[in-house]
C-alpha cells in the first residue's frame, strides 16, 4: 500500500509528464506538417473582389489560382493558362487551359468558369474596369479555351490578368462567380493549391487550410505568383495574434513558424535570436503616400499643395518610422524604386526640400492660415510615427496644423466623406503603385478618383495613353509624363519606400521572394 | 419562498426595461459616432462608388427608424442579425467567443477568491502585525501595476525563461482539460492580482469590523476556540459585501478583459467587442452590449438572492 507522501509525489509526477507532453503538443514543434503563420491583419472578408484589404487577396492566393502569375523579377507568365496567342491586330485574345484543372469539389475548370470569374472582377476592380471597357465580347470555344475580344488593342491583357495586387482575378467556380458583385460570395471553393476549412474559421482566432490533393502543380520552378506551387506541409493555419510584443515571444517560444509583418521596434530582437531567420521576401516593399483633399481649402489650391510637397523630408519620415538601416530609401518616383517606369522626372521638389522654398511658395499661394487637419492613426505601427513628422515639417513652412489622433478604421471611414479633413498618410504594397494603371493615387477623375478626389483631364488621357500604348518603350514614356502631371498637379507625395522583413523560425525553407509576402506554396518545415 | 419568486419576477421584468433602454441607446449613439462600416469594410484603395454599393446592400442608406424597427423585430424573434463585416450571425460569433470570456472570468475570480479571503480574514485576525503590513503593500502594488506590465513579466519569467507554460493563445475545454488549464493559468493570474487585492483589503476591513462585535466578545467569553469565532461568527457576518464585490467583479471580467486577452491572444468577448467597434460592425456591438446588459442585472440578481444565505437576518 502506498502512503499519502508517496501517493501524492506519484501524482505530481503524472502531472508534470502530462503538463510537458502537453506543452509540447501545445507548440506544435514536433508537427513539421502543420505551419503556424501570424498574418499582418485578421481575415474578415473571405470574398477578395469585394475588398481590397490584402489579406483577403493574400486568402485569395491559398484557395484560387489566377491565369497569370507574376514572377519575383516582375515578368508576367502563364499559370493556369497552358499556351495563348493574339491576332495580328491585337484585338482576340485566344487562350487554352492547362489539361487536369480541378476545382476542389473535384469538378473539372472550364472557360465558362473563368469567363464568369473575370466578368464578376471586372465589375469590382478597376484595372479589371479598364480592361473591360474594352472587351467587345467573350467567346467560349470549349472547355478548355475562350477568347476576349476588343473593340482596340489594349496593351495591359497580360498585366492585369497576372497582377498580384488588389483585386487578384482569381478564378471561381460558375456557379460562385454568379453572385452579383454588390454582395460576397458565400461558397469558397478554388482550384488552388491549399483549400480553405470553413468549420474551422474562427473569425480574431484561427485561419486553417488544408493541402489539396487534387491540385498539379506546373512543372516550371515556382517563382513569385508563378511557377510549380508544390504544397510542403498538409495543414496552415493563421493564427490571429494582434499584439507585437505577443507575436515576437510566440516565434521565439516556436508557437508560430512564421510572422507576416513584425514590428519594425522589434526587428533587432528578432534578429538577434538564433533561431529566427528575418527574410525580405516582398521585393518591392512598401510605399508612404501623403494625400491631400483636393475639394477642401486650401489643399484645392495646386500652390498650396507644391508649398507642402517643398517642406516634406523623406529621410525624416523613414527614419522616424523604420529607424534601421538598410530597410527604408528615399525613393523619388510615383513609382517603387527599381521598378520598370521608376523615374526621377518632375521630383525635384519633393528630392530637395527646402522649408525656406515651402515658405516662400505658401506666401505666393494666398493661404490665409487656416487650420489643416490631419488625421492621425495611432493605431497602426506601420503609420502612427508619420503624421506627426509631417505636422512639424508643415509647421515649418508656415502652415496652421491641427493633428488628430484616431484609430486606422476611423481614418479610413473619415477620409470616404469628402469634407472634414484635409491630410491623411498611409502606406500600401509596392506592387500596387508600380504601374501606373495599378496605382489609385495616381488618377485623376474626380468622383472616381481614390480618397482626395483630385480632377484632371489631362492625367485620365494620358493613363488612356497608357493602356493603348503599342509597346513597353512607349508604356514607359507614357509612364514618365504620367509622373510629370501628376507632381505638376500633386496629385499626392510619395514619403519613401520601405521593407518589411518577414520573421520565421529557422527550420522553415523554402519561402518565395515575389510581389506578395505571403506566398506559401513551396514551405517546408524541418 | 413566495416572496424570492416574486423578487425574481420583479427583478426579471425590471430587466425587459433596462434592455430596451440599452437597445435604444445603444442604436441610437452608434448612429451618431462619426464612422462609416462600408468605407472600413471595402479596404484601402476603394472607391467612392464601391464605398456606396457596400453602404446600400448593408441597409445603412435606409431611414433610422427603418433600420431600428428590422433589427428591434429580429431581437424580438431572438435574432441579433448578421455580421456587417464577417458574415456570420452575431449569435455565433457571441457563441464561439463566449467559452474563452467565461473560463477566463471563472478562473480569475476562483483564484482571487481562495487566495484573497484567507489572506484578509488573516490579516485582520492580526491585525498591524506583518501578514497585514504585508497584505497593505500587496493590495498597493496590485492595484498600481498595469496589468499589461504584469502579463508581460509573468510571461517572460514562467513562459520565456523557465518554460513551463505556454506564451499566448487558447485552448478550448473540448481539446481536453490539461492544455485548456495550462492556457489559463497565466491571463488568470495576471487579471486576479487586482482583484486579490481588492478582494483582499475588503475582506480585512469586514472581517476587523466584525471582530469589534458584541457578539464576537459574546463568543469569545463563552469560551469557543479562536478558529471557530473566527470563521462561523466574524466571517460569516463580513460575507456579505466580499459577496458584493466577487459579483460586481465577476460581472465586470464577463465585460470581457481587453488587454489582458490582447497580451495573451485569447479570443475573448473583449477582442470581438473591441475589432466591432474599430470596424463599425453594427450588429455585433449591438448584440454584445445587449449581453453584457443581461449578465450585468443577472449577476447582481443571483448576488442580492444570496444574501439571506450568508446572512439569515436579510430578506428579499
Amino acid at each position: 500500500m502506498l502512503r499519502p507522501f508517496h501517493c501524492l509525489r506519484a501524482t505530481l509526477g503524472i502531472v508534470t509528464l502530462s503538463a510537458v507532453a502537453a506543452c509540447t503538443s501545445v507548440s506544435g514543434q514536433s508537427d513539421n506538417t502543420v505551419l503556424r503563420i501570424v498574418p499582418g491583419a485578421d481575415l474578415a472578408i473571405l470574398d477578395p473582389y469585394w475588398t481590397t484589404a490584402t489579406v483577403s487577396q493574400d486568402h485569395g492566393y491559398m484557395i484560387y489560382d489566377t491565369l497569370f502569375g507574376m514572377t519575383a523579377d516582375g515578368r508576367i507568365q502563364p499559370q493556369m493558362v497552358d499556351r495563348y496567342d493574339t491576332s495580328a491586330d491585337g484585338k482576340t485574345w485566344t487562350f487554352i487551359l492547362r489539361d487536369g484543372l480541378e476545382f476542389h469539389d473535384g469538378q473539372p475548370v472550364t472557360s465558362e468558369d473563368v469567363v464568369a470569374s473575370l466578368q464578376r472582377w471586372g465589375q469590382r476592380d478597376t484595372t479589371g474596369q479598364t480592361l473591360l471597357a474594352s472587351v467587345a465580347g467573350w467567346d467560349v470555344v470549349d472547355a478548355r479555351t475562350f477568347r476576349i475580344r476588343l473593340n482596340a488593342p489594349y496593351g495591359l491583357v497580360l498585366q492585369s490578368l497576372g497582377k498580384p495586387g488588389a483585386n487578384v482575378p482569381f478564378i471561381m467556380p460558375k456557379r460562385v462567380a454568379a453572385t452579383p458583385a454588390d454582395r460576397q460570395i458565400s461558397e469558397y471553393t478554388g482550384s488552388g493549391p491549399f483549400i480553405f476549412k470553413q468549420d474551422e474559421w474562427k473569425p480574431g482566432e484561427k485561419v486553417v487550410y488544408v493541402k489539396n490533393p487534387r491540385y498539379v502543380p506546373r512543372a516550371d520552378p515556382a517563382t513569385g505568383t508563378a511557377g510549380g506551387k508544390i504544397v510542403r506541409v498538409n495543414r496552415v493555419e493563421w493564427i490571429i495574434i494582434t499584439d507585437p510584443q505577443t507575436q515576437a515571444n510566440a516565434l521565439a517560444m516556436g508557437e508560430v513558424d512564421y510572422i507576416e509583418m513584425p514590428a519594425f521596434e522589434l526587428y533587432r530582437t528578432l534578429k538577434r535570436n538564433p533561431d529566427i531567420q528575418m527574410l525580405e521576401l516582398n521585393a518591392l516593399g512598401g510605399q508612404n503616400v501623403l494625400r491631400f483633399n483636393h475639394l477642401e481649402p486650401p489643399f484645392d489650391n495646386v500652390k498650396v499643395r507644391r508649398a507642402a510637397m517643398a517642406a516634406l523630408n523623406q529621410e525624416m519620415f523613414l527614419q522616424a518610422q523604420v529607424g534601421i538601416p538598410g530597410l527604408s530609401r528615399p525613393c523619388f518616383s510615383v513609382y517603387p524604386c527599381n521598378t520598370p517606369y521608376t523615374t526621377t522626372a518632375g521630383m525635384d521638389d519633393l528630392a530637395h526640400p527646402n522649408p525656406r522654398r515651402a515658405r516662400e511658395l505658401l506666401a505666393e499661394s494666398g493661404y490665409s492660415g487656416m487650420p489643416i487637419v490631419l488625421l492621425h492613426p495611432t493605431d497602426s505601427t506601420s503609420i502612427v510615427k508619420l503624421p506627426p513628422v509631417a505636422a512639424q515639417l508643415l509647421r515649418q513652412a508656415g502652415f496652421t496644423v491641427d493633428l488628430q489622433p484616431m484609430n486606422w478604421k476611423s481614418v479610413v471611414a473619415r477620409r470616404a466623406r469628402k469634407t472634414g479633413w484635409n491630410i491623411f498618410i498611409t502606406n500600401t504594397p509596392g506592387v500596387s503603385m508600380a504601374s501606373p494603371i495599378d496605382s489609385y493615387p495616381l488618377g485623376g477623375g474626380c468622383d472616381k478618383a481614390w480618397f482626395g478626389w483630385p480632377c484632371d483631364a489631362e492625367l485620365e488621357r494620358l493613363k488612356d495613353e497608357f493602356v493603348r500604348a503599342a509597346d513597353e518603350g512607349e508604356r514607359k514614356a507614357v509612364a514618365e509624363l504620367i509622373q510629370l502631371r501628376a507632381m505638376e498637379v500633386v496629385t499626392y507625395v510619395p514619403l519613401g519606400d520601405y521593407a518589411n522583413p518577414v520573421a520565421a523560425r529557422k527550420n522553415v525553407t523554402g519561402l518565395l521572394p515575389g510581389p506578395q509576402t505571403m506566398v506559401l506554396w513551396n514551405v517546408a518545415k524541418e | 419562498m413566495t416572496s424570492v419568486l416574486t423578487f425574481f419576477a420583479r427583478r426579471l421584468a425590471a430587466t425587459a426595461g433596462v434592455l430596451a433602454i440599452v437597445a435604444v441607446l445603444i442604436f441610437l449613439l452608434l448612429r451618431l459616432v462619426p464612422g462609416d462600416p462600408a468605407a472600413i469594410i471595402a479596404g484601402d484603395s476603394a472607391t467612392v462608388e464601391q464605398i456606396e454599393q457596400i453602404r446600400d446592400g448593408l441597409g445603412l442608406n435606409r431611414p433610422l427608424v427603418v433600420q431600428f424597427g428590422i433589427w428591434i423585430a429580429n431581437v424580438m424573434r431572438g435574432d441579433l442579425g448578421e455580421s456587417f463585416v464577417l458574415k456570420k450571425t452575431v449569435a455565433g460569433l457571441i457563441a464561439q467567443r463566449l467559452e474563452p470570456t467565461v473560463a477566463l472570468a471563472l478562473s480569475t475570480i476562483l483564484f482571487a477568491v481562495l487566495i484573497a479571503v484567507p489572506l484578509g480574514v488573516l490579516a485582520a485576525w492580526r491585525h498591524g502585525g506583518w501578514v497585514d503590513r504585508a497584505l497593505m503593500g500587496f493590495s498597493t502594488l496590485g492595484f498600481s501595476i498595469p496589468v499589461f506590465v504584469l502579463g508581460y513579466l509573468l510571461i517572460w519569467l514562467v513562459s520565456m525563461k523557465l518554460g513551463w507554460l505556454p506564451v499566448q493563445g487558447y485552448r478550448r475545454l473540448s481539446t481536453g482539460v490539461l492544455p485548456f488549464v495550462l492556457h489559463l493559468i497565466l491571463p488568470s493570474l495576471t487579471l486576479s492580482v487586482v482583484y486579490i487585492a481588492l478582494i483582499a483589503r475588503l475582506t480585512r476591513a469586514a472581517v476587523s469590523q466584525a471582530l469589534t462585535e458584541d457578539f464576537v466578545r459574546t463568543a469569545r467569553a463563552k469560551g469557543l476556540r479562536e478558529r471557530r469565532v473566527l470563521v462561523r461568527h466574524a466571517v460569516a457576518n463580513a460575507a456579505v459585501p466580499i459577496v458584493t464585490v466577487v459579483g460586481i467583479g465577476l460581472a465586470m471580467l464577463m465585460g470581457g478583459v481587453v488587454v489582458t486577452e490582447s497580451v495573451f491572444s485569447i479570443p475573448g468577448l473583449g477582442r470581438l467587442t473591441v475589432d466591432a467597434v474599430l470596424a463599425r460592425d453594427f450588429p455585433v456591438i449591438q448584440g454584445v452590449v445587449l449581453l453584457f446588459s443581461v449578465v450585468y442585472v443577472l449577476i447582481n440578481l443571483l448576488v442580492d438572492l444570496s444574501y439571506p444565505f450568508f446572512d439569515p437576518r436579510i430578506r428579499v
